[in-house]
């Protein structure tokens, strides 16, 4: 082929590159772009709702918003603040001092930004209230042991008790309650979600409460008066990236000291009792506190579901088919080099498996020191649980290829890669395309729990209604996720018939 | 004297502790048919597959037309040697067409040259044309066995290994191929190396016998001396039991 200018081929080539071309200067030449934040949460509501405050607030602004909500536990969202990959979240006083900078004094703000310098990192001044750490039991259950403080809880041995898992683990949280109040009682750990259901059904007796829960009444449920003062303050601030500029400082500066105990608990009552989301409350806040003009509102409710649906089920397509192919790339030929060493064969078989057993939030939590959070460790994690299925059906599908064929294949003269490409392959086919289907199918379920660590996707839906206790949201992560799977199944139908012929699908061997 | 097509020399080969072959020498002449005999475990399909390197002895040398198999590539030793197994072995996800040509194919062989030799080899051992395009599931037993054949012979082979082509096939299917098997001896001249636990099909088929008895040659010799001559009673019983010897 001659490479002349004028070649259709070389012409296109040429068009692309000059297309890309003005992309790339226009997007450099691009000054009036508007400004852009992200804000983060953790999930549970009253930080779903305060991040959602300070995302309208940044609207109304004129900022374009992205919203990364709903990650769970305080390191993750603390480390996705620290490489900026989130701007603003909100964080407590109490929590920022014990769980992220070890720090047992008073976490005044001086106090606490004294200690932050250096990490990127910076507290605003706090909201108001101080949702504090507190048990909480059935109004009427502590009526009948006579009991109101949490030393009095201790003098009671039969009490179930069922802790969010964080508070099981934080210092500030039930070992040290264990250490101030001596308490001998085993609690158990469940989603702190489920844990006001537990109680009750009356599965559990007491549990973690926050202060400024809303939903405190709505179960009828008391706080323990903490009578040692063991529990530090929790004040609710923002915190920030320290590169934030002064303009967006004081947009979020326009909340300190705004909400105090009893009108979050007011917030966060509307949300849960009420049954209103959080952009609706968030907007009526911003109204009653004169920031923004209630008509003015951005109807965030209005939108409708499909848009964030479609993007949540495009991320999570593109976890999965990453993982998926990264997983084909490796497992394939890995299998295939190693399935004649039954040792070798046996020793990364049990590698896999072992991985395998890993429960997926653990390796999802494992992946954050060496990746990050996001959708980089996501993916690995689910690199890791496809590795499993698909190098055991390559290694037992060319093991259990009939021999006489293998020993006929040799005799004929065929070199092994001729061997592999001719005959060994296409007799695995059907067996490996079942396995890679099941790494597929796995990777769907999976993923959605890579929400978790901040890869979005349509786990996304379900950790928040799982935190919300909204069965409505879960579904809208629930339901695409099993029609993805479902999907996945008819691709792989399809490709199964497009790659194997009939014959070989239906088992009809050769006798 | 001429060239053996394959000559053993001190072979021992065992599984496990069972030694199957043990310091045998055996030389089998070019350019006719041989059968090995024996009963089932006697060593006769080891024997075979030592010849195109499929089993590597302990101990000893093959060599094939004068040249040791350890010489040179496998592979290349092997597109000499045709091989054909019972029950025929065909790839199932194969035409009978693309079984067959699959090594010319691999060998660069030009469309005109491969298609030629493959209606050749169809109509030697009488397979109808139309078979061309179907896969083996749906092929008879004996139209496997023949297809198998033709898949050996592709290459046109000097020596061809056949263990035990015709023992899975009824009886009357089997009569008609081995009629088919002589034909395809007139036709073209190469050395045969059958091995089979039948007797009668040993006479009716090769010129020469090797009879074999727990991984040793018992006699060997031609077909009227191994008739006529039976070396031992465990010889003159093949003939008697008209089937294996067990």
């Amino acid at each position: 082929m001659k490479w002349s200018i004028a070649n259709p081929l070389v012409l296109s080539v040429l068009r692309i590159l000059m297309m890309s071309l003005c992309l790339i200067a226009n997007t450099a030449m691009a000054g009036d772009e508007p400004l852009s934040i992200t804000v983060g949460s953790k999930n549970f509501n009253e930080n779903y709702l305060l991040a959602e405050v300070i995302s309208q607030l940044f609207e109304h602004a004129g900022y374009e918003v992205d919203r990364k909500f709903g990650m769970t536990g305080t390191l993750i969202i603390y480390e996705a603040l620290r490489t900026k990959e989130v701007d603003v979240y909100v964080e407590y006083t109490g929590t920022l001092g014990q769980v992220i900078l070890n720090y047992d004094g008073e976490p005044s703000l001086e106090n606490l930004n004294a200690r932050l310098t250096g990490e990127a990192v910076e507290i605003l001044p706090s909201f108001g209230f101080n949702n504090t750490y507190a048990l909480a039991i059935k109004r009427d259950y502590a009526d009948q042991l006579g009991i109101s403080t949490v030393s009095e809880l201790v003098t009671q041995p039969d009490i179930e008790m069922g802790f969010s898992i964080e508070f099981l683990n934080r210092a500030d949280g039930w070992p040290g309650l264990v250490s101030a109040y001596g308490f001998s009682q085993q609690p158990t750990g469940m989603d702190h979600g489920l844990a006001y259901q537990a109680i009750d059904d009356g599965t559990i007796d007491v549990t973690d409460a926050f202060s400024t829960d809303g939903d405190l009444d709505r179960y009828d449920l008391q706080l323990l008066e903490d009578d040692l003062e063991f529990f530090p303050h929790y004040f609710g601030a923002p915190l920030i990236n320290a590169e934030l500029p002064v303009d967006a400082r004081n947009i979020i500066n326009r909340l300190a000291g705004l909400i105090d105990d009893a009108r979050m608990r007011d917030l966060n009552g509307r949300v849960m009792l009420d049954g209103k989301s959080f952009a609706e409350v968030a907007g009526e806040f911003l109204a009653e506190e004169g920031l923004v003009a209630l008509s003015d509102n951005i109807s965030a409710t209005a939108t409708s579901i499909w848009p964030r649906l479609w993007r949540n089920t495009l991320v999570h397509v593109h976890l999965t088919l990453i993982a998926l192919l990264l997983g084909c790339a490796v497992g394939l030929p890995l299998g295939i080099t190693i399935y004649r060493s039954r040792r070798l064969s046996r020793s990364m078989l049990y590698i896999a498996g072992l991985l395998q057993t890993v429960p997926s939030i653990a390796l999802l939590a494992l992946m954050i020191p060496l990746f990050g959070i996001g959708q980089k460790p996501a993916i690995i994690a689910l690199f890791m649980y496809s590795l499993l299925p698909i190098l055991r059906s390559t290694i037992t599908a060319l093991l259990t290829i009939d021999p006489v064929l293998k020993r006929v294949a040799e005799a004929l003269g065929m070199t092994r890669i001729q061997q592999l490409v001719h005959v060994l392959v296409p007799l695995a086919l059907p067996n490996v395309l079942t396995g890679v289907k099941t790494a597929a199918i796995i990777s769907i379920g999976t993923a959605t729990l890579a929400a978790f660590i901040g890869a979005g996707g349509l786990g996304e839906p379900i950790v928040t209604g799982l935190a919300l206790n909204d069965t409505s949201l879960i579904l809208q992560g629930a339901i695409p996720a099993a029609g993805l799977a479902i999907l996945t199944e008819l691709l792989f139908d399809v490709l199964e018939r497009s790659l194997v012929k009939p014959h070989m699908l239906v088992g009809q061997l050769p006798t | 004297m001429p060239i053996p097509c394959i000559e053993y020399s001190d072979i021992t080969k065992s599984y496990g502790d069972k030694t199957i072959l043990n310091g045998l020498s055996l030389s089998i002449t070019a350019n006719i048919t041989t059968a090995i005999v024996g009963a089932s475990g006697s060593g006769k399909s080891t024997l075979i597959q030592i010849a195109n390197g499929l089993i590597i002895p302990e101990r000893g040398q093959v060599s094939v037309f004068g040249s040791p198999i350890t010489n040179g590539k496998i592979t290349d030793k092997r597109l000499a040697i045709g091989y054909s197994v019972q029950g025929a072995g065909l790839f199932p996800h194969m035409s009978v067409f693309e079984n067959i040509t699959l090594m010319a194919t691999l060998q660069r062989w030009s469309e005109q040259d491969t298609k030629i030799r493959f209606h050749t080899l169809m109509q030697l051992l009488e397979l109808d044309r139309e078979l061309s395009d179907r896969y083996p599931f749906s092929l008879s037993g004996g139209q496997q066995q023949r297809v198998s054949l033709c898949r050996a012979m592709m290459l046109n082979p000097p020596l061809l290994l056949l263990d035990e082509p015709f023992s899975a096939l009824d009886p009357v299917t089997r009569v008609s191929i081995q009629q088919e098997f002589l034909k395809l001896q007139q036709a073209e001249t190469r050395s045969m190396v059958l091995v089979t636990h039948d007797m009668f099909e040993a006479i009716k088929l090769a010129q020469e016998i090797i009879v074999m008895r727990d991984g040793r040659i018992e006699q060997q010799g031609s077909v009227a001396e191994i008739q006529n001559n039976p070396a031992s009673d465990y010889v003159q019983a093949l003939f008697h039991a008209g089937g294996p010897v067990v």
